[in-house]
């Protein structure tokens, strides 16, 4: 059992005090910010039951939920390909360095002129982000793989296959573990934004709309909302990378 | 590697022309956008001649680089103090812990709130997620420091000044280096959202407003743009820590 | 100068928070003379970095006392600060990887405004040319050296301070047979030209007989000294001498005890896990 980290608690509490002060004595550009009771209050009264609200929940998990599988299921095998196959890699790999540094976001009217429908314009914007990361973690950790380690299997007769299967596989878990969790808060990251560009739903837009309609308290549940549903995910990922990699405890 | 590029260019340029699906068919084509983007006198108002260009770039930048300067300024220090006083970090670990779960750009309606001007605003944004990536990693590189080199210059008679500027500083700048660079990525990646979202002038707002205007090769122009200023930036963060730590270099025996 | 150092039943028991205590250290008690050269051996465990540390001033005792030359240096509830008076030479090597050769050497007497640059520099030059012409990899990183220079290096770096105690963790654990060898050598004429007590820390017995005046040998945990070995090899010790009767002699002696102790370990590890 650990201690309690009171350090943390009074580091937090004061967080909280400063907060109140500020809203409470109206400071400058604090006008429309309600102090942390309000905001709770009004979680408890009007968000807690309205089917809205959780309807804006499922609409962004969903998305990003797409998404973010999408990316690992196309990412992961794309890495590899690029990290084993030297021709592959030399014409594709350029490709790949020169869209990564190009932000999500800025996909998005690409992405709605493409694709027919909003949803799926902003599934693909989800999905870029988390895609290019996995995309790269995979290469590099095969790049990564010792010499040695793949002599040793070949001198010792393993097919290609099995080499891929025992060596190059596992080797690669732990890479797309740190991928998988950069990606999702990517993933969040992206659809909360794209949602406050273009969509009339989920919690981004929820938040979003809180601002246009100078709700402070709105604004504020907005994001704490998004702060856990992020947080919920990361926990999902992280677990999912405990059952990949049982030896690390 | 030319090979690449041009076979995806190629591709693209297929795809867009030649594809009877509806979708090819409202993309901006790789020939339009190269003649756009090197004309001087573009159809749009955007390309490498025309002044309205640059200004775009120059207010994205100037934002990317205040938040990024901000954040380095800010972040350094807290990272090290997170980094090497146990109770320091059990101070800023919680309070750090709690506000990073939320997406960076689920603060723009806020800090529009409480910045009362969108300029403002996104910076601030741009400076929290470079922020966060950079006192992190800062952190870490600091924790990260073998407790002989510590114990080493104690008993050198170092004191504890000393042992910032000759320990923990050059001990865990590959680590800062690493999260500058983050930084730097997210900061634009933040950048271009927040001016989609709510700017005048910048590469992001740019995006929407070609967007908008059904101005589409421009679009494109901006995005490859971007994706220009954000290599480049990285490669400069990179090339300033090869310099200031010449000492790895010559131990991997190659540049890495 | 040189000083003489006195261990008088230091404890030393670790007590984490929710955690079970351990008890490192008990009971532990040696007498050092100035100029001698100590071997301290025991299994892995046994305590032996935490005595080290314990003189060092990188962490505290929980009983007894230490001296230094007659005064206090550590008590409970004391923890001596480290200083340029006992500086350590550590088993991974610390020289600063960023720093080069020279700027590694004259740290100290330069933090410390002991010498000022121009006699720093020919200080170590002088020593780095001593210890085998090293003061030509004085521009070089610490990295493009062989672990047998860089661990020459250090040594240089904790003589630069004149200290009254050189302490060395386990130094040449991770070198290779040669190279360990003629760092005995090294070790062994640096003693004889600049007459520093070493407290030597190892697990290898033949290299503590070999090299020391005296050997210490502690128990598995909870450390504490198991018995005191005279060497009466005479000096300056030749690598011959390891094929002598009188080594063979104090060899069969101490490697009963160190035998025994290996097993404990050996046998509570397996239990510790059960």
């Amino acid at each position: 059992m650990k201690r309690l980290n009171w350090r943390g608690a009074v580091s937090i509490a004061a967080f909280i005090l400063l907060w109140t002060l500020l809203a409470r004595l109206k400071a400058p550009g604090f006008a429309e910010i309600p102090d942390p009771a309000a905001v709770g209050r009004a979680f408890w009264e009007k968000y807690l039951p309205s089917a809205a609200y959780w309807r804006s929940w499922l609409v962004s998990f969903e998305r990003v939920g797409y998404g973010f599988i999408l990316s690992q299921l196309l990412g992961i095998p794309l890495g590899l390909a690029l990290g084993t196959r030297r021709t592959f890699h030399d014409l594709v790999f350029p490709v790949v360095e020169l869209l990564r540094p190009i932000p999500p976001l800025a996909w998005v009217p690409l992405s709605i002129l493409f694709w027919p429908t909003a949803e799926l314009s902003i599934v693909f914007i989800t999905f870029i982000g988390p895609f290019f990361i996995i995309v790269i973690n995979v290469h590099d950790a095969v790049r990564g793989i010792r010499k040695e380690h793949l002599w040793l299997a070949r001198s010792l007769g393993a097919s290609p296959a099995r080499i891929f299967r025992r060596i190059i596989l596992p080797s690669v878990v732990p890479a797309i573990a740190v991928g998988m969790t950069l990606g999702i808060a990517v993933a969040w990251n992206v659809v909360i934004a794209a949602e406050m560009i273009a969509s009339d739903a989920g919690l981004g837009r929820l938040t979003w709309e809180g601002y246009v309609s100078h709700t402070g308290t709105t604004v504020i549940i907005g994001m704490i909302s998004i702060g856990f549903a992020g947080y919920l995910s990361t926990l999902i990922v992280t677990y999912a990378e405990k059952r990949m990699m049982p030896w690390q405890r | 590697m030319l090979a690449g590029t041009v076979g995806a260019a190629a591709l693209w340029y297929a795809c867009v022309a030649w594809v009877p699906l509806e979708a090819f068919r409202r993309l901006p084509d790789p020939v339009a956008v190269v003649t756009e983007w090197l004309s001087p006198r573009p159809t749009y108002g955007i390309s490498i001649f025309t002044e309205a260009y640059y200004k775009h770039i120059l207010y994205s930048t100037w934002r990317a680089s205040a938040a990024f300067v901000a954040a380095t300024l800010l972040g350094v220090p807290l990272g090290v103090c997170i980094g090497w006083s146990r109770s320091f970090s059990a101070y800023a670990s919680a309070l750090l812990g709690l506000l990073r779960p939320v997406p960076p750009l689920a603060w723009v309606p806020l800090a529009i709130l409480i910045f009362a001007g969108s300029e403002a605003a996104v910076i601030f944004v741009t400076f929290l997620v470079a922020f966060f990536a950079t006192t992190l990693n800062t952190a870490v590189g600091v924790k990260s420091i073998d407790p002989d080199f510590f114990r080493a210059a104690a008993c050198l008679g170092a004191s504890r000044r000393d042992i910032l500027f000759d320990v923990v500083l050059p001990g865990a700048l590959p680590n800062i280096f690493t999260g500058l660079q983050i930084a730097m990525g997210a900061a634009w990646f933040s950048l271009v959202a927040g001016e989609m979202i709510a700017a005048q002038y910048g590469l992001g707002f740019l995006i929407m407003e070609s967007y908008n205007l059904i101005q589409f090769p421009t679009i494109v122009i901006a995005m490859a743009t971007l994706g220009l200023l954000g290599y480049l930036s990285s490669a400069l963060i990179r090339a300033l820590g090869n310099r200031l730590m010449r000492w790895r270099e010559q131990s991997i025996g190659l540049a890495a | 100068m040189s000083a003489a150092l006195s261990i008088r039943g230091v404890s030393k028991t670790y007590d984490p928070q929710g955690g079970a205590s351990v008890e490192a250290l008990r009971d532990c008690s040696f007498e050092v003379r100035a100029e001698e050269f100590v071997a301290i051996v025991g299994p892995s465990g046994c305590g032996k970095s935490t005595l080290l540390n314990a003189i060092a001033g990188f962490d505290t005792i929980t009983g007894g006392e230490i001296r230094l030359d007659g005064a206090l240096l550590a008590r409970p509830g004391l923890a001596p600060r480290p200083g340029p008076d006992r500086v350590v030479v550590f088993q991974h090597g610390a020289l600063f990887p960023w720093k080069t050769v020279l700027e590694n050497v004259t740290y100290g007497p330069l933090r410390q405004k002991a010498l000022s640059r121009e006699a720093a520099q020919a200080k170590a030059l002088e020593l780095l040319r001593a210890s085998g012409g090293l003061d030509g990899a004085a521009a070089t990183y610490p990295a493009q050296l062989s672990s047998g220079m860089q661990r020459r290096v250090e040594i240089v770096r904790a003589l630069m301070n004149d200290p009254r105690v050189l302490l060395l963790d386990e130094p040449f654990r991770a070198m290779d047979g040669f190279s360990k060898a003629t760092m005995h050598q090294h070790l062994l004429e640096l003693h004889r030209r600049y007459r520093k007590t070493i407290v030597f820390i190892t697990h290898d017995l033949d290299e503590a007989i070999y090299l020391a005046d005296t050997v210490v040998v502690m128990t598995t945990r909870p450390g504490t000294v198991k018995e005191i070995i005279r060497v009466g090899l005479e000096r300056p010790r030749v690598p011959q001498m390891l094929y002598s009767r009188a080594y063979a002699e104090l060899k069969r002696g101490a490697a009963q005890s160190v035998h025994e102790e290996a097993r404990r370990a050996f046998e509570r590890g397996e239990r510790e896990q059960a």
